[in-house]
């Protein structure tokens, strides 16, 4: 058991492939495919072995509220009787797959409850900062904050969802001056100091983006959730580069001026995202390193897969918790903080890489930030790969302007009735008449945004935002205008073809079909992943 | 001679809007010069015997030619100058003539009858009226009005009887085959079986059976369509009854059906009552798309003979009852025309004088050759099936048609039992459909079925029909009228007229797939879809239940009622409510009114804050994972293209509160208040059956809404009246009844379904922490 945690962690590493090379691992949605790449011109971007975690995460909470970085007191001192305080937290989209109970959010805020406790602060609110996101239900509050903190406060009504379509709960705090509006929750902003509680799974997260997109609406959001802003984020997990990050940083300031006071909370975690041993262990080996037990468990899995039905193979891919460790908590003014989160996250993640590809191929997992308990319906298929997965580049992008992207997913046409309503409308009604965000944006983003039904369904149900799957959409934007073509192997032909993509069978027909553009030995890079890496493009 | 002696003629013609009456109007106008036509057309429901003329005659296109040798002003002219058309009903007395009427009659040179019900499911009755009782009162009138004008009367070589042997053209007295009959009697024991079937069907162990099967057709949608329905059923029931009646009658005096019996009678008849009206009879056997006039291959309506011939092009029908060197005498119809006319034109005789048109004495066409002939074309020319593929036809063997008869029977019972196994089980949507398009298999073999037996009955009759005079007749006439109206039976070449006229027109006719096309289910369906989402549509009205969601008022009680429980109450309440199931079930079938009633008393004592509290979860929970997200997308695009959308349902008001955003409106039942509690109680009736489709009238009239130009979904036939009564109706994964329906009319039908892994429970269980 042990001797699978290594000590050392080996970092990221780039494989040429060889004729010795075994099949590679490809995530397909809830199951998994091996495939050989062609020997001399594939190579495959492995990610670094999980970091070693905290090994008593409980008191370097307390150290880090206690020695905040940047220009700000400690947790205690900014603590007064009788003051309004708000903890904002993130939401069911971090960490993915979720983790192991306790979770990191449950961890951090009774050690704030407990320091305001102390200091005599008894008006305290917990709010899901979930922006235009779905809903979390009282199950998934229990599991992000813990049984003992939701059980205290639910009985008030003290913990709950932020709503951001509530008239009466969403104030205006000003313009920046790039006449971006800023909104932010209303009970946030009357508070005496706002605790923001973050998970940092991804570069992207954090920073202001914690607070002014995540207790924030679509007044705001719209100045930088859109397909101008996004093509010019390259990428938008990198923050220098991020006209996304600009313009939240702009708002965050404007929150700052306003005299609003955020003290910012930030953790990293590992890449431990399928554990050291256990059924899913060899999910983050190298192929070639498969014990005998690796390779019996994954034909094993892949059987029963086949075997098991729709609802209970969605049932046990959603079950997954992942044995995160903490790497690191940062706590402070809200820059300095995210200065160094920052540079924690890209020690787990970043891989270096030397020169861009023809053809990137990346296997898809079951799971992406929107459909956590949910379906992975087509515009999420997309968004996982050419929002998130493409954009995990510092540099220059892994694939070369032009280039072609191969995923691996079985794309059904399906949507959860509950979670993304909205979709199934921006499916049949926008995607068929253009793919093009911008046109898309002006024609129709409006309309999806202001609808009664999804603002009902948002507001009371458990439905991202009417206007989310509009966003989704943009997150693709900057891939998109890079890439020539996009083809998704062993996707359902309607709904692929639907978002302008290419369809095909096995990567070999995919293969054949970039040929049209990349000719018929390109260099090929697999993006292997999950668990996480970035790749440093030089 | 002909021309000449008709010329600037009066010639009335009764039955002018039949496939004979059309015939000759085209033939006379065609080639008489000046003639006068008064032609004695019934008015149909709200049109008038003019109106008649225009559309059932003149857009015929048997005038086709003619219009285009003249051109359409000389051809408008010439009909408004030549023809009149007069009201008349030959079922009235006086033929329900007005003055001007009886005026254009009474100074008509010749009367061609021609007028019949030539339907082989007549009954007896109309039979009775139409054919004997028709040129009775006919001839009745001429006499009161002292007019003597040639009357022609069209009769068939069929007054013979089922008898072998030689049949004459002599007046049936005097023919070797001559059964005595009173026909004064028999037109009153018709009327009398009538009276007494109607009676009958009005005896209550009937009426129940009438009931009990609209009811087995139609499940439960209330009352007042049970009734139209049952009254259906029994209207249907009285007809066959009187169809059963004619065949027996004109079988037990060895006649092959009632028709050519009830002419038997006619010609006697207007023998005895004549006087001195002069009359000649024309006896075609049977009329069949034509040789050369107007178009070769020229048909109209459906005969006898198609149905079989395109069933066994179409492989339905294996084997042909007859025997192979057996005669089947058919003649074209421009023969039997142009016949007529050559009788019209003749010196009024003193005598009765007869003429038989048959092909059977002197160009016979057997059996086994027209099979071969029949097997030939459809292997050169096959109908495609669904698929594409062409359909093989079998070479018959005339097997007799009480084998063909009893293998359609067998193929008739195990459909008829499949199809009533399918209905009894719960199954939805496509596999339904399979239930639809089993019946309509069967009624393809009942039609084929049908045909058998009665086309079996003129092909045993072994009769040959003499055409002596028909023929001497020829003999008579000049070369220009030969030309004009070609009679002569021996001038048809059969291998060309089945060949290359009478089949490619069955063909046609029959509108059979005879080219690769894609006329599949799909491309039907997508064609309904988009008159269904046409901007101009006004209204679309939804049920809720397996039409929105995959649940029902069972479903959402047991949430509700379970949500707060302990484990171990939840257990009873689900051991209690499995127990009462099959009671409520059956409650349900018989009425879904009474069941909602005495369901919903489940809700006595219900906290109102609480229940509507819980609703909201359940909503979230349990009712929308179970919706159908196309159905949901459905509505919405109901609005986007600005129709007003509604939902009518039985379920509780607070069960589909969270739904309100969804619709323009909801029109739900709610439960009467005591105190902070529901009483169990419904505050009015559920609009459910025909109460749903009077709330549903009731809107559209408040809001002015056209419902012909509305749409509704639903999955049930209890929401039948509902369906019924907008333009486009729509069944959303029907039950089988309603897919039977649904294939029947025409109706578009969706399969709306949730997605997959959406949770299929039973009694669903409300939990007070979701997992």
């Amino acid at each position: 058991m042990a001797n699978n945690r290594r000590k050392h962690p080996r970092p990221g590493l780039v494989l040429e492939v060889d004729r010795t090379t075994p099949p590679t691992l490809f995530h397909h949605g809830e199951n998994f495919k091996l495939e050989k790449l062609p020997p001399g011109r594939s190579r495959i971007i492995y990610p670094a072995e999980p970091l070693p975690g905290m090994v008593n995460p409980n008191q370097a909470i307390r150290d880090a509220l206690e020695n905040p970085l940047g220009d700000s007191p400690p947790l205690s001192a900014l603590l007064f009787s009788g003051m309004k305080l708000t903890i904002a937290f993130d939401d069911i989209s971090l960490p993915l797959p979720p983790m192991r109970k306790p979770d990191i959010r449950q961890r951090v805020i009774e050690a704030v409850l407990d320091t305001a406790a102390a200091a005599g602060v008894d008006d305290v609110h917990l709010i899901a900062a979930l922006a235009l996101h779905r809903r979390m239900t009282e199950a998934e509050l229990r599991h992000a904050v813990g049984d003992r903190v939701y059980d205290a406060f639910s009985p008030s009504g003290a913990i709950y969802n932020h709503d951001a379509e509530d008239p009466e709960g969403m104030v205006s705090i000003g313009t920046t001056p790039h006449g971006e509006e800023v909104q932010i929750n209303k009970r946030a902003a009357e508070s005496d100091l706002i605790v923001y509680v973050n998970i940092n799974l991804v570069s992207m997260d954090g920073g202001w983006k914690s607070t002014a997109t995540g207790l924030s609406g679509y007044t705001a959001l719209r100045h930088h959730h859109n397909p101008q802003t996004m093509v010019k984020s390259k990428s938008f997990m990198d923050q220098e580069n991020s006209e996304l990050h600009k313009s939240n940083w702009r708002q965050g300031k404007v929150l700052k001026d306003s005299g609003i006071k955020v003290f910012q909370i930030e953790t990293t975690v590992n890449n431990n995202t399928f554990g050291y041993d256990g059924p899913l262990a060899m999910l983050q080996k190298r192929e070639w390193e498969w014990t005998l037990k690796d390779r019996a468990l994954f034909l094993g899995m892949q059987g029963g897969i086949k075997r098991m039905s729709t609802q209970a193979r969605r049932k046990a891919f959603m079950g997954w918790e992942s044995p995160y460790e903490i790497t690191s908590v940062q706590a402070g003014e809200v820059e300095a903080v995210h200065k160094q989160t920052t540079e924690n996250v890209y020690k787990q993640h970043l891989v270096k890489v030397d020169g861009q590809t023809d053809v990137l191929t990346m296997g898809l997992p079951y799971i992406c930030p929107y459909n956590v308990n949910s379906v992975m319906n087509p515009i999420l298929v997309a968004c996982l790969g050419l929002g998130y997965f493409f954009n995990m580049y510092k540099g220059k992008p892994l694939v070369k302007k032009g280039g072609v992207v191969i995923m691996t997913h079985p794309t059904p046409w399906e949507f959860h009735p509950v979670h993304h309503p909205s979709y199934i409308d921006f499916f049949d009604r926008v995607l068929s008449e253009t793919t093009d965000a911008v046109e898309m944006s002006q024609k129709y983003e409006k309309a999806f945004a202001e609808d009664e039904w999804y603002r009902h369904l948002y507001r009371t149900s458990y439905a991202y935002h009417g206007v989310h799957p509009f966003y989704m959409w943009y997150w693709c934007s900057h891939a998109l205008e890079h890439l020539s073509q996009v083809i998704i192997v062993g996707g359902q032909p309607e709904a692929v073809r639907r978002m302008g993509f290419r369809p095909a069978s096995t990567i070999q027909d995919a293969l054949e079909i970039a040929s049209d553009t990349v000719g018929f030995s390109p260099s090929i890079t697999h993006y292997h992943s999950p668990p996480i890496l970035m790749a440093d493009v030089t | 001679m002909i021309k000449e002696s008709l010329e600037g003629k009066k010639i009335a013609i009764t039955g002018a809007t039949g496939f004979l009456g059309t015939a000759l109007v085209e033939l006379l106008l065609r080639e008489v010069k000046d003639v006068q036509l008064r032609l004695l057309i019934r008015p149909a429901g709200r049109r008038s015997a003019q109106k008649r003329l225009e559309r059932d005659i003149f857009r015929n296109d048997a005038f086709k030619t003619l219009k285009d040798n003249l051109g359409e002003s000389t051809f408008e002219a010439m009909v408004k100058s030549q023809i009149e058309a007069i009201s008349a009903d030959i079922s009235k007395p006086n033929l329900d003539l007005d003055e001007d009427g009886i005026k254009e009659i009474s100074n008509c040179d010749v009367i061609i009858h021609s007028a019949a019900a030539v339907s082989f499911d007549e009954p007896l009755d109309r039979a009775a009226e139409v054919n004997l009782m028709g040129p009775v009162r006919l001839v009745e009138t001429l006499k009161e009005l002292n007019a003597s004008p040639h009357v022609v009367m069209v009769s068939t070589c069929y007054v013979a009887g089922n008898r072998k042997g030689k049949a004459p053209e002599k007046p049936l007295s005097q023919s070797p085959f001559y059964v005595p009959l009173n026909w004064r009697e028999e037109t009153e024991a018709a009327r009398r079986t009538r009276a007494y079937t109607e009676d009958d069907s009005r005896r209550s162990e009937n009426l129940e059976k009438f009931r009990t099967e609209a009811k087995e057709e139609l499940g439960a949608p209330g009352i007042s369509v049970i009734a139209s329905k049952t009254e259906q059923i029994r209207e249907r029931w009285v007809k066959e009854k009187m169809v059963e009646a004619g065949r027996e009658r004109a079988t037990s005096l060895g006649f092959p059906d009632a028709y050519a019996f009830t002419k038997a009678m006619a010609e006697q008849a207007v023998q005895e009552i004549r006087g001195n009206i002069p009359l000649s009879i024309v006896r075609p056997s049977i009329i069949e798309s034509s040789w050369q006039a107007p178009t070769p291959g020229w048909i109209r309506g459906f005969r006898m003979a198609e149905p079989i011939i395109l069933n066994f092009g179409r492989g339905t029908l294996k084997e042909f009852p007859g025997i192979p060197e057996g005669i089947i005498d058919i003649i074209p119809v421009d023969l039997v025309a142009s016949a007529i006319v050559a009788a019209a034109s003749q010196t009024p005789p003193k005598e009765t004088q007869i003429f038989q048109v048959a092909s059977g004495a002197c160009n016979p066409i057997r059996i086994g050759i027209l099979a071969d002939y029949v097997h030939d074309y459809f292997g050169k020319f096959p109908i495609l099936d669904e698929k594409n593929q062409p359909i093989t036809p079998s070479k018959w063997e005339f097997p007799g048609r009480g084998r063909v008869v009893t293998q359609l029977t067998r193929a008739k019972r195990l459909l008829k039992i499949t199809e009533r196994t399918l209905h009894k089980l719960p199954i939805r949507g496509t596999s339904a459909m399979i239930v639809a398009d089993l019946e309509e298999r069967r009624n393809e073999l009942d039609k084929a079925m049908e045909y058998i037996t009665l086309y079996g009955k003129y092909v045993e009759c072994e009769a040959i029909y003499d055409v002596t005079n028909l023929l001497s007749l020829w003999e008579k006439i000049t070369d220009t009228d030969r030309q004009a109206f070609p009679f002569d039976p021996r001038i048809i070449n059969w291998e060309k007229y089945v060949y290359d006229i009478h089949l490619p027109t069955v063909v046609t006719q029959g509108r059979v797939k005879t080219s690769p096309t894609s006329t599949s289910v799909d491309s039907r369906y997508s064609r309904l879809r988009k008159q269904v989402l046409d901007p101009k549509r006004q209204l679309a009205v939804f049920d809720l239940e397996n039409t929105l969601i995959a649940s029902n008022v069972v479903a959402s009680w047991g949430y509700l009622a379970t949500k707060r429980l302990s484990p171990s109450e939840r257990a009873r309440v689900i051991a209690k409510t499995l127990l009462e199931a099959p009671n409520m079930l059956a409650m349900d079938r018989r009425d879904r009114t009474d069941f909602l009633r005495n369901f919903y008393r489940k809700y006595e004592g219900a906290p109102i804050a609480q229940i509507d509290e819980d609703s909201l979860d359940m909503f979230n929970e349990f009712i929308l994972n179970k919706s159908f997200p196309s159905a949901i997308r459905r509505v919405r695009e109901h609005r986007t293209l600005g129709h007003r959308t509604l939902l009518i349902t039985g379920a509780l008001d607070f069960v589909v509160q969270p739904l309100k955003p969804l619709f323009d409106e909801i029109l739900a039942p709610s439960l009467s208040h005591e105190g902070e509690n529901y009483s169990g109680k419904m505050s009015q009736v559920p609009p459910i059956g025909e109460t749903r489709a009077a709330v549903l009238r009731e809107y559209a009239e408040n809001h002015e809404i056209d419902l012909s130009e509305s749409v509704a979904y639903a999955d049930s036939t209890s929401d039948l009246p509902m369906l019924e009564a907008v333009g486009f109706p729509v069944a959303v994964n029907p039950e089988t009844k309603l897919a039977t329906l649904a294939r029947r009319r025409g109706w578009l039908v969706e399969n709306f379904q949730p997605i997959s892994g959406s949770p299929k429970k039973i009694l669903p269980l409300g939990t007070s922490k979701e997992s």
